[in-house]
């Protein structure tokens, strides 16, 4: 697959930040742009997925390395 | 987004350091999933539409703050949480525990709030009270009463009391 069109490192950051953050720059970026999301919040799963179904942005992966998480997001068309 | 747009309201009542983290976290975080958001600023809550904010915690009458030190969770007994410098000691405390794990400040939350759009109301009746005018808020607040309020809660399917 081809690479991400951005990607946000909310490392480090908690609950609510990597959520606004990753609506920031979803809201400067084309619709079906893709969005990866690197996290630490160990909420973020439940928290990315709940974000997409309410907004219809897509999340299309979500995988764990070690205590990072990464998602990858899709901007609604 | 496919829906019709949803609405969430809010009437935000207390200003301590630690109260003022529900409102703003689930205003901003509500903008961001595409809800339109009111919050109602009254009585404690008010200071927190300041320019200059200035938010302290106090462990007096509080058995359920308990932070933690040295491996385990401390409470302040109210006999020491009365001590002059207690609630500026818990503050800075809370504010440093805040700083480390990565936590949002209340103005960085407070920020992005007005940069989404929420609307930012601020309690005529308690700004004359308390001795408060437009010019001490900051940009963008907007002044009403209960109708105001009702009025919002009315479109909105969240309605909180915080």
């Amino acid at each position: 697959m081809n690479p991400p069109d951005q990607t946000l490192d909310a490392r480090g950051l908690k609950c609510p930040l990597p959520i606004l953050r990753a609506r920031k720059m979803l809201n400067a970026m084309q619709p079906g742009q893709r969005l990866e999301v690197l996290a630490t919040d160990s909420g973020s799963v439940r928290d990315f997925q709940a974000f997409c179904r309410a907004t219809g942005d897509v999340l299309l992966e979500h995988t764990a390395e070690g205590a990072v998480f990464r998602f990858l997001l899709s901007k609604a068309g | 987004m496919s829906e019709a747009p949803r609405g969430m309201s809010m009437i935000v009542t207390k200003g301590t350091l630690d109260w003022a983290y529900p409102p703003f976290v689930l205003a901003t975080t509500a903008a961001a999933m595409g809800y339109s958001v009111s919050m109602f600023f009254t009585f404690y809550g008010l200071p927190l539409l300041l320019r200059k904010l200035d938010l302290q915690v106090s462990p007096l009458g509080n058995p359920a703050m308990k932070l933690p030190v040295a491996g385990t969770h401390l409470g302040m007994p109210n006999l020491l949480a009365m001590l002059p410098f207690a609630d500026a000691g818990a503050t800075a405390m809370m504010q440093a525990m805040m700083r480390k794990q990565g936590v949002a400040s209340i103005e960085e939350l407070r920020e992005a709030a007005v940069e989404s759009g929420v609307r930012l109301i601020g309690c005529q009746m308690t700004m004359d009270l308390f001795g408060y005018g437009v010019g001490d808020m900051i940009e963008g607040v907007e002044v009403g009463g209960a109708a105001t309020y009702i009025e919002a809660a009315g479109e909105s399917r969240i309605n909180l009391f915080i």
